[in-house]
């Protein structure tokens, strides 16, 4: 049977928070290709993920939630992100202890058995991690878990069991409606996150973060795509500069772009 | 023989563009059995326009009324069923395939490779990583099903003219109804379509207003151009959001870019990389987009700007 409100009676949304390189660092490719160059390089949560946190404060503060439970896959080093959301106003957080980094299916596979133990009303996730891009693990937690989706969120309206929700979509806006427990994943304009106050910061160490080693989820997490290497992009030439509108334009009618 | 199941986007009996995109894709899969699945209410036109791409072999048409409007926890089972005996199953790197694929490839057990540039073989692709300042040679194992985006900025349209059959196939899954459209607002204009269109003319936050983008309409109505926007300018309320070019917007590949008021960060960057030329109005010397136009003009937009359209 399906806890509508959480094991406990709890309306929990569980947030994830994933370990990246900051979106404002210009990221390299190192010169073996095995990699980026990650040494000495800022790491910050997910931007879409801190928008994820935020709208679930929010909800929490409108009185749809009980607790937002911030959860990180990762390093050990991202207990420094859930720090910060803990900071922000989650309640609690768990991390996942991995070194190895894990693909979406793998991730959604450790989303699921979290979603299982904790039973949330929402898992709230970014659109995609601005690492890999892949833009996949929200939507292949609700497969497994057998619970419906609602990608690019702009808007999250919560009533009784139902989210309706407002998707940001090629074609323009979205609305749909689905049955809770369900998984959002969010865009740019859902919220702005709020920023981090320093007494907060000392609060957050106080509340509770548990650490799980992955190996003890029983969870496979098997990796079954191979990087086989790491290229930069091939660059642009940098072009000329014109000095007025004329000259673009009779450059532009010379290569008869225009 | 690989076989490649490809997901038909649409809508309005129409076929997107980025279906002929992911043929194109598809018929390089080393020998390749390409088939398009088209889930529809009715959908005899869009499997139409479909069987008419080169390279396509069969087109699978599945008519339910439930598949319109396109809810990808409604598709997504239907699409697993059908992907039965394929090695690939493709959709397009557009809002409908970023929702749906993934949800397939949970339900088959496969992995999927997001926004596949290039395919080097049956078990290699490429793809862009961190808003595309890398490039990844990936590399799944053989005889794996797998399920894939096609980035559809790197791929020209296959063309035109090859009629394949068009089967109806009755698909039986239990479709979920805890997931219900309500409406969707799509501002209806005469422009080109972003994603297609030849010629771009993007303001950024420099534009200052929602009534100051005039100034981009007035340019792209002059060279019959698509509009586009920078982050800050949708933030801002300038643009619709579905105008948002970038890593987190859409990618595009026109023949001619205008980027105007637009700084160039990387996230801005990632959407324009395979625009054929770049042009840059920028009152700031340094802005990074001057690294990667092709013709830089340094001044202020609001003079500049109905300069270039003056001269057209
Ligand atoms: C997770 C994430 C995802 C993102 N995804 C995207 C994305 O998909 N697309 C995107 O665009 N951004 C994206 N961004 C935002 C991106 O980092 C930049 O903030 C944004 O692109 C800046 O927009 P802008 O160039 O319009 O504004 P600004 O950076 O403020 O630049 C304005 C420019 O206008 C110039 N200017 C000002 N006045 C004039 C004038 N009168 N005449 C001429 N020039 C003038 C200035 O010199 C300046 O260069 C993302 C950010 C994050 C964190
Ligand atoms: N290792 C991780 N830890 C926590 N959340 C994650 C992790 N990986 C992915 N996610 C969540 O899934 C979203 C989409 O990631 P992706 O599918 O990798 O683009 C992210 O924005 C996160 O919310």
């Amino acid at each position: 049977m399906r806890h509508k409100h959480g094991v406990d009676g709890m309306r929990r949304i569980l947030v994830g928070i994933k370990r990246v390189i900051d979106f404002n660092v210009r990221v390299r490719v190192r010169p073996d290709g095995s990699g980026v160059v990650t040494e000495g390089v800022k790491m910050s949560a997910n931007p879409f993920d801190s928008i994820a946190l935020e709208e679930a404060l929010r909800l929490r503060e409108r009185g749809e939630a009980d607790e937002v439970v911030a959860v990180s896959i990762g390093p050990n080093e991202s207990q420094q992100q859930l720090r910060d959301a803990l900071a922000m106003g989650a309640d609690r957080a768990i991390l996942v202890k991995s070194d190895a980094g894990l693909e979406p299916p793998a991730v959604a596979r450790v989303l699921l058995e979290l979603a299982r133990r904790e039973s949330p009303r929402l898992v709230l996730l970014g659109k995609q991690a601005i690492d890999d891009d892949c833009n996949q693990t929200g939507q292949m937690l609700a497969a497994l878990w057998d619970r419906p989706q609602a990608t690019f969120a702009s808007k999250i309206e919560i009533k009784g069991d139902v989210a309706r929700v407002t998707r940001e979509v090629d074609a323009g806006l979205e609305t749909i409606e689905v049955d809770l427990p369900a998984v959002c994943t969010t865009d740019l304009r859902l919220n702005e996150p709020r920023y981090i106050k320093l007494p907060d910061i000392m609060k957050a160490k106080k509340k509770p973060l548990d650490v799980v080693e992955l190996s003890s989820l029983g969870v496979d997490a098997a990796p079954l795509v191979k990087v086989v290497k790491f290229e930069p992009p091939p660059q642009r030439q940098k072009g000329v500069i014109v000095k007025d509108a004329a000259e673009l334009v009779a450059a532009l009618k010379q290569k008869g772009l225009v | 023989m690989n076989r490649v199941l490809i997901v038909a986007e649409h809508a309005d009996g129409k076929l997107n563009a980025a279906v002929a995109k992911c043929v194109a894709c598809a018929t390089t899969i080393p020998d390749a059995e390409i088939r398009v699945a088209v889930l529809a209410a009715d959908g005899t036109d869009v499997a139409a326009a479909a069987a008419g791409i080169q390279g396509v072999s069969r087109v699978l048409l599945v008519k339910n009324p439930a598949n319109e409007p396109a809810l990808a926890a409604v598709l997504a089972p239907q699409v697993a069923k059908l992907s039965d005996g394929a090695a690939f199953v493709l959709g397009p790197s557009t809002t409908f395939g970023k929702d749906l694929m993934p949800r397939v490839a949970a339900l088959v057990g496969a992995p999927q490779l997001s926004d596949v540039m290039a395919v080097e073989s049956a078990t290699r692709f490429r793809r862009p990583v961190y808003a595309a300042n890398a490039i990844a040679t990936v590399e799944v194992p053989a005889g794996r099903q797998v399920v894939a985006t096609v980035r559809v900025a790197s791929y020209q349209a296959a063309p035109g003219g090859g009629p394949a059959p068009i089967e109806t196939v009755a698909v039986d899954v239990e479709l979920p109804a805890t997931t219900r459209f309500v409406s969707v607002s799509a501002a209806r204009s005469d422009r080109p379509d972003l994603q297609t269109a030849r010629r771009v003319i993007s303001g950024g936050r420099a534009l200052g207003s929602a009534e100051n983008f005039k100034v981009i309409q007035s340019l792209a109505d002059r060279l019959g151009a698509a509009i586009g926007a920078s982050r800050a300018a949708v933030d801002a309320g300038y643009a619709p959001n579905e105008l948002q070019v970038g890593q987190t917007g859409k990618i595009i590949a026109p023949e001619l870019y205008f980027a105007i008021g637009i700084s160039g960060a990387i996230q801005h960057l990632t959407g324009i990389k395979d625009a054929r030329t770049i042009v840059a109005v920028n009152k700031d010397a340094e802005a990074p987009i001057f690294e990667v136009a092709d013709y830089g003009l340094v001044g202020d937009l609001f003079t500049l700007v109905p300069e270039i359209e003056k001269l057209l």
